[in-house]
């Protein structure tokens, strides 16, 4: 521990990426294209998972429970980016997906790691995420003409959504400008090994920089979160 | 992952003292000493996850446990068995804390507990990883940064030539390999 911790609330919107990712990640399970890939994405998926739990711990006082936090919030009320909700899609979007946060979360799990001590930790989890997005991009992009077209098309889909990844959180002190520089060379430098190409315009929608960590959400996740919150509303207080 | 568990050990051969100097080195065998609810070969302290134990007032102690993985399922039945083995010894309350930091790294398993992993058909980590924190581990073959030279051995037939199946395997902390010489595939305890 070196520097002062952060406000509870500034570690919400990387405590709801890692909730919403988790859950897209779980959707693959009895999908995926191959066993050892359906286990490779539930691991991430688990992961991301006790990311969440552990900085919603740190905000009881602010939001109740874990289950309160991540079960009885209205659409409006996540902060998470909105490039964690969209869609599986292929395997082409997921992967690349992963690439793009993976990509941006290690470094800031770096740079958080001095002041919130679950960042350490994820940290490590978080460097075997983005191998796993790294490995699959080069072999996708550098393999046949139809998952070269595919990792590109989903290359493209999600740029848009990556700007507001880079919007500075209230709370989290932090570099923004370096945290970008970085990511920018882990997908340069990804991007010139797999043969794709980087998408150049702004990473943002004409409506939608910074919308996520606003509350505003796309239109995907409200029937993600109706999937995910459904049981324990109708069920309040059920366990296993 | 449901993974079938052992009986935790309710019925300790001693009974940790009341009191007294041995008092606490008693108790933290006694809660070290139970074993990993997937992995029950080794024990928790054998792992490397048990911090703490100690005992703020009379009668309630306080351990401290470190997840392998953020989201390691175990945890909250690690914390269950240690509560119910201290119990069990008489201890009148115990309070199970999660800690992150310093983050649990593979060099904190006891040769002990590499041995055993070994001797159960699963790779132990190598040592020297990671240790000093927050290093990217990047894997991939072109630029192994992580310093790691020695091999991943087969647990079964020794040979030194395996391969990667996949970076992710029937736990959150292992990755699956295969033996080229006898083919077999085994778990490879994940360096972090």
């Amino acid at each position: 521990m070196t520097a002062t911790a952060p406000p509870a609330l500034a570690l919400l919107p990387p405590a709801d990426d890692a909730l919403v990712l988790s859950h897209r990640l779980g959707e693959w399970a009895g999908h995926a294209p191959v066993l050892e890939e359906e286990v490779a994405l539930a691991n991430i998926a688990l992961d991301l998972l006790g990311q969440a739990r552990a900085l919603y711990a740190e905000l009881r006082d602010e939001l109740g429970s874990e289950d309160e936090i991540a079960y009885l919030r209205e659409e409006r009320a996540f902060r998470n980016c909105q490039l964690v909700e969209q869609p599986n899609e292929d395997f082409a979007h997921t992967i690349v997906r992963q690439l793009y946060f993976s990509a941006y979360q290690l470094p800031l799990h770096h740079r958080l790691a001095s002041c919130v001590p679950v960042a350490a930790k994820a940290a490590q989890e978080t460097a075997y995420h983005l191998d796993h997005a790294e490995q699959w991009t080069l072999r996708l992009g550098d393999g046949t003409e139809e998952s070269h077209a595919r990792m590109q098309r989903a290359a493209d889909a999600l740029w848009r959504y990556t700007g507001e990844l880079f919007e500075p959180i209230e709370g989290l002190d932090i570099d923004w400008h370096g945290l970008r520089a970085e990511w920018s060379g882990t997908l340069t430098d990804v991007f010139g090994r797999a043969g794709l190409t980087v998408p150049d315009g702004p990473g943002t929608g004409a409506w939608s920089a910074g919308a996520g960590r606003q509350g505003l959400h796309t239109e995907p996740f409200g029937r993600m979160l109706a999937e995910m919150q459904h049981l324990h509303r109708s069920h309040p207080g059920a366990s296993w | 992952m449901v993974t079938a568990r052992p009986a935790p050990q309710d019925a300790p051969g001693t009974r940790p003292p009341a009191s007294g100097p041995t008092r606490l080195p008693a108790l933290r065998e006694l809660a070290g000493s139970v074993p990993d609810p997937e992995l029950p070969v080794i024990t928790l302290a054998e792992l490397g996850v048990l911090r703490s134990v100690s005992e703020p007032e009379p009668g309630r102690v306080e351990v401290e446990l470190t997840p392998t993985y953020t989201g390691c399922p175990a945890l909250e039945t690690m914390a269950e068995d240690v509560e119910r083995a201290l119990t069990a010894a008489g201890v009148q309350r115990v309070t199970v804390r999660t800690v992150f930091s310093p983050p649990w790294s593979t060099d904190d398993i006891s040769e002990e507990g590499r041995r055993k992993l070994a001797e159960h058909g699963v790779a132990p980590p190598r040592p020297g990883t990671g240790r000093d924190g927050p290093v990217p581990v990047r894997l991939s073959p072109a630029r192994r940064a992580d310093g790691l030279t020695e091999q991943i051995r087969c647990p079964h037939c020794r040979a030194a030539g395996t391969e990667l199946l996949s970076r992710f395997s029937s736990t959150a902390c292992t990755s699956l390999r295969r033996c080229l010489a006898c083919r077999e595939p085994f778990d490879h305890f994940k360096e972090v």
